[in-house]
């Protein structure tokens, strides 16, 4: 069965999206390939430097870059560093990423509404980072954005599914693609997100701080895939919502 | 047993001498360290009360061990956790802190490590701070680069690979004046990406002024948060104003920085205390400020020119991992900058648990850069250096070892807005 993830118009058979930060530039290759991620995320201000260490040298060709915006403190900073992003060919995709608190690094989601209707009409794939509201996802749906990316926990936390039923929400009511970002620290809570039904998965820390980056590469490859599997086959009775009983509830009907 | 900090260089006139023996020696000579000079701005804030408050009631003895395994249990540290992870109670955990406290780092900051160097432009400075090699009577080869020096050194220290430049003075105003630090910040924009500075503390109009110019971070250390013994060390110039110093970082954030840094220098009175002072400043000043990013550094005192006795006393390196494993753990989002004041070995082992910034290729001289990078002799004056450093690591040795160590360094992660 064919199962291709759209997003912003283009096709993706890998639903796991790799963060490239807070790790060994050297083994980014071999993260991407046992992920099998065909996208990967970069800070634009890791990328904006000279020779010496620039990221985007040890990202391989063919691979969609998807820059962000950490940095960016309100949507004008946000919009500058895409434009940033642009001009230095990373492309036409952009993670909106506003952050104006140091401590717990939460998204804004008023500013990042902003962010989005700008550069939407200028051409760009905007995946906002947001914290799980329906109302700001509506709002970012008319913005333009071309998929909602909703924290699961705090980033970098490695807790979960922290914010579940609020992202349940949002897979049931936002037609676009519900990508689950930060605070996913397994391969069995990124196993459990695909399950509910999200489009994606965005991991980072959980890959950089494992002692084996590109085994657990594989190992988040492999549980977003039966994740998925599991999705589109429909769960099984034992997992889905409230128990069912043995006898018939409706048994005593006659007609 | 205290350091000996007083000095008398033979260069000194007889007045002289005799003016720093009466500031050194008769309290009433001095002037009220709590009193604001003329043209200092006074801001509106609580900040350093609360801290003051919760130093002065810090009683470390009364901490437990229990104290302790229950502030290392609890997920959130509290500020008594971190009271109790401060204090010699916590000593015999310190393996258990740093595992912790590796945890906290690796949340927040994965396997990075952030690099920098200093760029002392000059090293006049108008104040009698005892321990310090610049203090205005000890006798050292002053100089003060002009911008063409300062270039010079600037891509220097570019060429080698660096892209974040920490600018300092000595604390002159008269010296090296805004305008002359402001056009330091403008070229150093042209070489690297990010520009911090570590000056005399200004007002609120002059740190936007230097914003402007380029500078996005700012440094200021307190020394010592105990008033009492800051007015002890701090004798004479603008530096002896304590309050005016402790509001330098808020005046920062209000002139525009994207970030501040604080810290005490150990080794000059309770350490426990200017621990948990300086923390407290940080934490106080980011729920004031949460859209700043701040961070701590943690220098012990080193020999100076004319002095090279001058230690840390009873902050060992026992009690300095102690102290960055208990900063970790309560501000696991700050950064924590060791500098080449400590040794190599410790740096090292220090990244590893929760430092995340290190300065590399260092001269704490001034026009020195060409000499300490080329091995050339220099055919020029050179201005004496602030402290003996530790480490004397270049950039390429520095980069290769924190590899070594299993962690990715940094050169650059920052944007100027």
């Amino acid at each position: 069965m064919e199962d291709k993830f759209i997003l912003g118009g283009h096709e993706f058979n890998s639903r796991f999206i790799l963060g490239s930060g807070k790790y060994s530039l050297n083994l980014i290759e071999a993260a991407i390939r046992d992920a099998g991620a065909e996208i990967i995320t970069l800070a634009v201000r890791r990328a904006n430097t000279k020779e010496k260490e620039n990221i985007l040298d040890y990202i391989p060709e063919g691979v969609t870059l998807l820059p962000n915006t950490s940095g960016a403190r309100t949507a004008e900073e946000a919009v500058r560093i895409a434009r940033l992003a642009r001009e230095i060919g990373c492309g036409d995709f952009v993670k909106i990423e506003i952050m104006r608190d140091t401590k717990y690094l939460l998204p804004d989601n008023n500013e990042t509404i902003k962010a989005t209707e700008i550069l939407a009409k200028e051409g760009f794939v905007v995946l906002p980072y947001m914290y799980p509201d329906l109302y700001a996802a509506r709002d970012l749906v008319n913005a333009g954005a071309s998929a909602v990316m909703p924290l699961a926990a705090p980033i970098g936390s490695n807790k979960g599914l922290a914010a579940k039923e609020f992202i349940q929400i949002l897979i049931d009511e936002i037609d676009l693609p519900v990508i689950v970002d930060a605070g996913i620290g397994r391969p069995s809570q990124a196993c459990e997100a695909m399950e509910m039904g999200a489009a994606a998965i965005m991991a980072n820390t959980a890959l950089a701080t494992a002692g084996n980056v590109p085994l657990m590469a594989s190992a988040f490859k492999n549980a977003v895939e039966a994740g998925r599997k599991a999705y589109l086959s429909g769960l099984g009775r034992v997992l889905t919502r409230g128990a069912s009983a043995s006898d018939p509830l409706t048994g005593f009907l006659r007609d | 047993m205290d350091n000996r900090f007083f000095v008398d260089g033979e260069h000194l006139s007889p007045k002289a001498i005799e003016m720093k023996h009466k500031l050194e020696t008769d309290a009433s000579s001095r002037t009220d360290h709590m009193k604001y000079m003329d043209g200092m701005d006074r801001i509106k804030s609580d900040i350093m009360d609360r801290v003051l408050a919760e130093m002065d009631n810090y009683d470390y003895s009364k901490y437990t061990t229990k104290d302790v395994k229950a502030a290392l249990e609890h997920e959130t540290c509290t500020i008594d956790d971190f009271k109790a992870l401060l204090s010699p109670a916590a000593e015999p955990f310190l393996e258990k802190m740093a595992q912790r406290a590796r945890l906290e780092t690796s949340k927040h900051f994965g396997n990075t490590v952030y690099m920098f160097t200093p760029l002392y432009i000059a090293n006049y400075c108008e104040n009698y701070c005892v321990y310090c090699g610049f203090n205005c009577y000890n006798n050292i080869s002053r100089m003060k680069l002009d911008m063409e020096q300062i270039e010079h050194e600037m891509q220097i220290i570019s060429d080698s690979g660096m892209e974040e430049i920490l600018i300092l003075t000595g604390e002159s105003r008269t010296h090296s004046d805004i305008k002359y630090i402001g056009e330091a910040c403008r070229l150093a924009r042209k070489y690297f990406r990010m520009v911090g500075l570590e000056i005399y503390p200004v007002n609120t109009d002059e740190y936007k002024y230097l914003h402007e110019c380029g500078a996005d971070y700012v440094t200021v250390f307190q020394e010592t948060y105990d008033s009492d013994r800051y007015s002890e060390l701090h004798l004479l110039g603008h530096k002896r104003v304590y309050p005016y110093r402790f509001e330098a970082q808020e005046r920062a954030l209000m002139g525009g920085m994207r970030g501040v840094a604080f810290s005490a220098l150990l080794g000059l009175s309770d350490f426990r205390k200017d621990a948990l002072a300086s923390a407290l400043h940080v934490y106080y000043l980011q729920r004031k400020y949460p859209h700043a990013e701040m961070s701590l550094s943690c220098p012990r005192l080193r020999p100076i020119i004319n002095n090279d006795k001058i230690n840390p006393l009873d902050v060992h390196e026992k009690q300095l991992c102690q102290i960055i494993c208990a900063y970790r753990i309560f501000l696991p989002f700050v950064g924590i900058t060791v500098s080449s004041r400590e040794s190599e070995t410790f740096r090292n082992g220090i990244v590893k648990i929760a430092a995340t910034k290190v300065s590399a290729g260092v001269s704490t001289g001034i026009g020195d850069h060409e000499s300490k990078y080329s091995g050339k002799e220099s055919d020029h004056a050179e201005g004496d250096e602030q402290f003996e450093i530790n480490d004397a690591r270049s950039l390429d040795v520095m980069y290769k070892d924190i590899e070594n160590e299993g962690l990715q360094p940094v050169l650059n992660d920052y944007i100027y807005m």
